[in-house]
């Protein structure tokens, strides 16, 4: 209603409204909103335990919210007559571990979905996915199962993956926590190469200087609440609030 | 000396021996080839029966696991053919064992598959979730095929098991090969159509057993 009103103004890609989760008696949610404009990269930051890496995987749903509202696009990812498997082809995730398919090739890897969600044909979903193998750089691995990539390797295959589907948001749960820290660079040049090309992003991450390079808002997270956001500048230069200043100390001199 | 070569491996008597052997061997196949794929699909079902989120499904398949795997094959093979007529279910020798070794073997191919499910680590469920596959298609094209392959060596040694424990057929009377052996010695009191059926069962396994090594070796590697 109010969109028609709108007119052509788009919708944000993701929204996020009064997000709570509990495991057993601990809340690890206690109402989270957000929202997040086309593509923008949104980082989030915050200690172990504060909830970051639980909200990104309510947004598709791996993890079931206790209540509150997502959108992607407009349209409702919570509620009873969502179509989850359909919206999550529009939700690009990529794992701290990979969890690329062992037993599959790279680019069977990549081609799992576009041939059992999507139904494209054998040689259209190669096509495709030989396509987002080369925008991480590793078309010639196509053929390599992931016991024979490294670490880097296997997360660019992981992010390629997620990319063929041509999803609207990419959500990254520690994307590079799992990496040794010269294969790290790689994965974050794929990002920075997606952000140019405007895809949206909800990165969590501990890579602060890839946070001040990239993102375009920044969001510090505690005990299950955003505490405060803002630009990269405003959250690493000035940070308000002071649990977000005893985080930032304990990692300055590492990015 | 003479006296062993004579009563075990006394060759003109096995050569008398060999055709009655022989179609005990079809029917020992025959027993094989129905139940091993019996016992693989009840084994597969119940296993993942046996990790679903229902409770009530779960606990079935925990029970039907424990019980048939403490039930003595043999008792149940006699149960189910000399008992279940007092119910008003006769069942021909050949259905009595076929059902028998289903109930057994899918109870022995339940753990196998059960550890195998548990062997894979979640996040390749989540993976598969995530790029929108339903959960039956995340089990089949993800799950299963890493499961499988982290347990075919259990797997197919439980297969050589269930090809050695078919000879319990004969207490039902189903002419299967060791009791086609037995019935020559009974005739000849010589032991050589044993040694002869033995001698089957060996050639028969032996190749299974020596790939089994090696897919236990390329595993461990």
């Amino acid at each position: 209603m109010t969109q028609a009103a709108q007119g052509a103004v788009a919708p944000p890609t993701l929204t996020v409204r009064g997000l709570r989760k509990s495991f057993g008696a601990e809340e690890v949610l206690k109402g989270i909103d957000l929202t997040i404009a086309r593509s923008e990269l949104v980082f989030v930051l915050g200690p172990s335990g504060s909830g970051k890496s639980t909200m990104l995987r309510c947004c598709n749903r791996l993890e079931e919210p206790d209540a509150g509202e997502i959108t992607l696009e407009g349209d409702p990812v919570t509620g009873p007559k969502v179509d989850l498997n359909r919206l999550r082809l529009r939700m690009g995730m990529v794992f701290q571990a990979f969890n690329l398919y062992p037993h599959l090739s790279a680019l069977s890897n990549v081609t799992l979905a576009l041939r059992k969600v999507r139904r494209l044909p054998r040689a259209k979903a190669e096509a495709l996915g030989l396509a987002a193998l080369d925008r991480v750089g590793l078309k010639a691995k196509a053929g390599s199962y992931p016991a024979q990539l490294s670490g880097g390797q296997q997360q660019r295959v992981a992010i390629a993956r997620a990319l063929a589907l041509e999803p609207s948001v990419m959500l990254f749960d520690e994307p590079t926590s799992a990496l040794d820290p010269e294969l790290v660079g790689d994965v974050l040049a794929v990002m920075q190469d997606m952000k140019a090309q405007g895809m949206t992003m909800l990165v969590v991450s501990h890579e602060m200087k890839f946070a001040r390079d990239a993102a375009d808002r920044v969001i510090f997270m505690d005990a299950g609440r955003i505490v405060e956001e803002g630009s990269p500048e405003q959250i690493f230069e000035a940070p308000q609030h002071e649990r977000t200043e005893t985080f930032l100390a304990r990692f300055s001199g590492r990015g | 000396m003479e006296a062993i070569v004579t009563q075990f491996f006394n060759i003109e008597i096995m050569v008398k021996a060999l055709p009655l052997v022989l179609q005990g061997f079809g029917i020992t196949l025959l027993i094989c080839v129905v139940v091993i794929p019996l016992g693989l699909v009840g084994g597969l079902l119940a296993a993942l029966a046996s990790v679903s989120q229902n409770r009530a499904l779960r606990w079935s398949a925990i029970a039907f696991v424990d019980l048939f795997r403490a039930v003595p094959p043999l008792v149940l093979l006699i149960f189910i053919y000399a008992g279940l007529p007092f119910a008003g279910l006769s069942l021909s020798p050949f259905a009595a064992v076929a059902i028998g070794f289903f109930l057994n073997n899918s109870a022995y191919f339940a753990e196998i598959f059960r550890a195998g499910l548990l062997s894979v680590h979640k996040g390749q469920t989540e993976a598969a979730r995530s790029t929108g596959l339903t959960q039956t298609q995340a089990l089949i094209h993800v799950v299963l095929p890493q499961a499988t392959r982290n347990v075919l060596p259990d797997l197919m040694s439980n297969v050589v098991e269930v090809i050695k424990l078919t000879s319990l057929a004969s207490v039902v009377s189903l002419g299967e090969m060791l009791h086609a052996a037995g019935l020559v010695r009974s005739l000849t009191y010589n032991a050589s159509p044993l040694v002869l059926a033995a001698v089957i069962y060996l050639v028969m396994l032996w190749p299974v057993v020596r790939l089994i090594s090696r897919f236990e070796r390329r595993i461990a590697s």
